[in-house]
């Protein structure tokens, strides 16, 4: 070992001050845990201490393990990139995708069969849904974003990931916050702000990672040795940055107590609307759009083997997206109690949003110039294309249903559900997909096990969406004409029930759809299982140790 | 995959070279970067907590009372807000199903708001009053006893739970740090002021109406005795949209 060698070997700077910090959290979580109000918090502070005393573990151990010697940044003049925590945020990801799904599908039949509550609190339907969306968007979204922005960033800079412990910290203390955040919401620990639903202690928390990402991200930007900042990362770099802007607005809150796990949310009426809406869209279009943008622009032209269409294209429609993202929030709040000067400019910025959304998708698309002919015998490059289809769609629709007329409309009915699975499902989803059938490979460093399973799961998948979408559009246009229909006589023609029990063979039909997805994403799993642990020769198979 | 080379520049003035510097600059792109997207949020938050017309003048709106405060939490716990919304839009069939729309003012001192944003069942902005007791009651044991064909899940562990309220002064205190009109003296009967109002104890509900104008006291869950969870949710619903008299409220003098 080292100090067989005769040398001596010290513990870094982050290595003792993670392990003292870690020790601390672990000691605060157990008094927090032993005077706790409710058991769904003293649970929480448990897994705190829990998680606490196995990084203290994790990182002596590692200590013990490592060389003396720092990890060289460079070997035989390549860089040494750092894959371990990008594979393990790809896996997770896999993993979260199914999970949601999978409760996506239950709560779906929980609106057509109202029994599958079964009378239980924990899977009751109000608190399920806040557990799909969280793990849709922030577990499975959240943990394929960190995976391709740590692997694009490294691969695009030419250099090591920032940071040792850092990134490792990132992407476990990130899994952690959305462990806390879904077993909260069945456990009926929320702050009721949608897709900000956990409470103060997962949102501080949450805090510090988010910050550790940032920091980890720009260290290896500026660590890079070619000339530019390859504009994936722009996208990224908008995305942690202004996620981290959302959080901080929406979130501050005040705790009943330190052993409680009730917050009251600094916010009220209708400035509490705003900056939810402000948050709540921003989380679309920075979450589920720049990043996901991010991971278009490294992953369709490497895959198509083409370079970005235009340059100057993408430089226009990175800052005029961002820039008009930001005001589109008020669109959730037409015709609500929010001053009509403020509905009216979500309205207007959310029409001119339309263009550079169509600037991402055109130049997603064109960069297939001169390689079309790929998509017939590459299904995952044909996954990535359809997924940008799907975004420019959804970003035509977002715009028309923020036009104040249509969305008295589609405001409040499922139509809104049905816009937001096409960008879910069809943008974000497949993109997902076809990035992680590149990553899975690249990482391991061997073929895909099937690419016919790849073709299988493109089109039950795709055959899902649109079901899925197709239920909803109907659905939900059909909801809001009931509501707002009069007879002849000038009276209401539907009680509020008649339009419920209208949207039962929707709901069922809903169901089937996300079924369907769920099919193609358990497909995907099989696949990428029999990738990481081919059962040929091939190679020894490698498992998730941490990287040195 | 290299980024593209400034052979696309055409001269060292174009703005496509001023934008090579963001490129090469880390830092230069992130600080770009905030004050892009600050500006839409600043525009459009910041005005709304000086100017004076976003919320309108109303009489008649008072803080929660303690128990129909837990009651919201309770609301707020179960997720009630992801099918109902707390919001009526001024629209002829909106304004005819559910009553007056919604004033900015009515939702003043609500952390969080609770508009909503899916109207899977009905809004409940002004649900007070329209039912009785015994039929939240019988809701919320089982909402296809009262209304077949609903797709509501049942909640009847409401009943089966009593209410935790021993903290409810913190709550109120925490509230009032917030803004919301909490005196000393409501923050001190605040548990007393619980059971009075789930109680017939007429001494007590009349306190309690001094200090909330429009309290209603009585046994809510119908189960004597005890005050459940249950209690304290159909206080608040049974307090929802009651508190501005409409008949007195002159729209005219709020147009916006």
């Amino acid at each position: 070992m080292a100090q067989a060698r005769g040398q001596v070997k010290y513990m870094t700077f982050g290595e003792g001050g993670l392990t003292i910090a870690f020790s601390a959290l672990a000691l605060l979580s157990i008094v927090v845990a032993a005077k706790a109000y409710t058991p769904g918090y003293a649970f929480h502070a448990y897994l705190f201490a829990a998680a606490s005393v196995a990084a203290v573990f994790a990182i002596v151990n590692r200590y013990f393990e490592r060389s003396d010697k720092p990890v060289p940044l460079v070997i035989d003049g390549k860089p040494n990139y750092n894959m371990g925590p990008v594979k393990l945020a790809t896996v997770l990801s896999v993993f979260w995708g199914i999970a949601a799904f999978a409760v996506g599908l239950w709560i779906a039949l929980e609106l057509a069969y109202p029994a599958f509550n079964f009378n239980i609190p924990y899977i009751e339907f109000g608190r399920m849904r806040s557990l799909h969306t969280s793990a849709a968007i922030f577990a499975f979204g959240g943990n394929i974003l960190i995976a391709t922005s740590f692997y694009v960033v490294q691969r695009t800079s030419r250099a090591r990931l920032a940071g040792d412990l850092a990134p490792w910290f990132v992407v476990l203390g990130y899994n952690l916050f959305v462990v806390i955040a879904g077993t909260g919401y069945l456990l009926g620990i929320t702050q009721a702000k949608e897709y900000a639903e956990p409470e103060w202690y997962a949102d501080l928390w949450l805090t510090i990672v988010w910050v550790t990402y940032l920091l980890v991200y720009l260290g290896t930007i500026m660590r890079r040795t070619e000339p530019h900042i390859y504009v994936a990362n722009w996208f990224y770099l908008a995305f942690i940055v202004t996620i981290a802007v959302l959080h901080l607005g929406n979130n501050p809150a005040v705790p009943v107590s330190i052993f409680s796990p009730k917050s009251y949310i600094v916010w009220s009426g209708v400035q509490d609307a705003m900056v939810q809406w402000w948050y709540g869209h921003n989380a679309v279009g920075f979450f589920l759009t720049a990043g996901f943008l991010g991971m278009m622009y490294y992953f369709i032209p490497k895959r198509a083997e083409r370079p970005v269409y235009s340059y100057r294209l993408s430089i226009i429609h990175f800052w005029a997206l961002i820039f008009l993202y930001i005001w589109a929030g008020p669109h959730h709040l037409h015709y609500t109690a929010l001053p009509d000067w403020t509905q009216t400019l979500g309205m207007t910025f959310s029409v001119m949003l339309w263009m550079p959304s169509w600037g991402g998708m055109i130049n997603g698309l064109m960069t297939l110039s001169g390689a079309w002919d790929k998509l017939r015998t590459d299904p995952v490059l044909r996954m990535m294309v359809l997924a940008v289809a799907f975004y420019g769609m959804s970003t035509f629709e977002g715009p028309v249903m923020s036009i104040k007329a249509v969305n008295s409309l589609s405001h409040y009915t499922n139509w809104t559900i049905g816009h937001v699975h096409s960008g879910t499902l069809g943008w974000v989803g497949f993109i997902s997909f076809g990035a992680i059938y590149c990553l899975v490979p690249w990482l391991w460093n061997r073929p895909l096990y099937s690419l016919r399973l790849v073709g299988w799961h493109f089109w039950i998948s795709t055959v899902g969406i649109i079901v899925y979408i197709a239920s909803m559009w109907v659905g939900g246009i059909l909801q809001g004409l009931m509501w707002r229909a009069y007879t002849n006589l000038g009276f209401l023609e539907y009680s509020f029930v008649e339009t419920v029990q209208a949207m039962h063979p929707f709901y069922v039909i809903r169901a089937i759809g996300g079924g369907l997805y769920l099919i193609g994403a358990l497909v995907m799993a099989y696949n990428v299982w029999r990738t990481v642990y081919p059962r040929e020769r091939l190679v020894p198979a490698v498992g998730l140790a941490p990287a040195a | 995959m290299s980024s593209p080379m400034p052979s696309h520049v055409s001269s060292a003035t174009s703005l496509w070279h001023k934008h090579w510097l963001l490129e090469r600059n880390s830092m230069l792109l992130l600080l770009a970067i905030v004050i892009v997207i600050a500006i839409g949020g600043l525009v459009e938050v910041v005005p709304l907590f000086y100017l004076r017309s976003t919320i309108e003048t109303v009489s008649g709106m008072r803080p929660y009372t303690p128990l129909e405060l837990l009651g919201r939490n309770i609301y707020v716990r179960e997720g009630c807000y992801l099918c109902h919304s707390q919001m009526v839009r001024p629209l002829r069939d909106e304004v005819e199903r559910y009553g007056h729309y919604s004033l900015a003012a009515e939702s003043e001192y609500d952390h969080p708001f609770q508009w909503g944003s899916e109207r899977t069942g009905p809004d409940l902005a002004r649900v007070g009053g329209k039912y009785s007791d015994a039929w939240h009651r019988d809701h919320l044991r089982n909402p296809r006893s009262v209304v077949p064909g609903s797709i509501m899940p049942a909640f009847r562990w409401l009943f089966m739970t009593d209410l935790d309220y021993s903290h409810i002064a913190q709550h109120l205190r925490v509230q009032a740090l917030l803004g919301v009109p909490y005196t000393k003296e409501m923050i001190a009967h605040a548990l007393a002021d619980v059971r009075a109002q789930d109680t017939s104890d007429v001494s007590g509900a009349a306190a309690l109406a001094k200090r909330y104008p429009k309290a209603l006291s009585r046994d809510f869950a119908g189960i004597p005795g005890r005050i459940t969870e249950a209690d304290a949710l159909i206080a608040y619903l049974q307090m929802l949209g009651t508190l501005v008299d409409f008949k007195l409220y002159n729209d005219k003098a709020n147009i916006r």
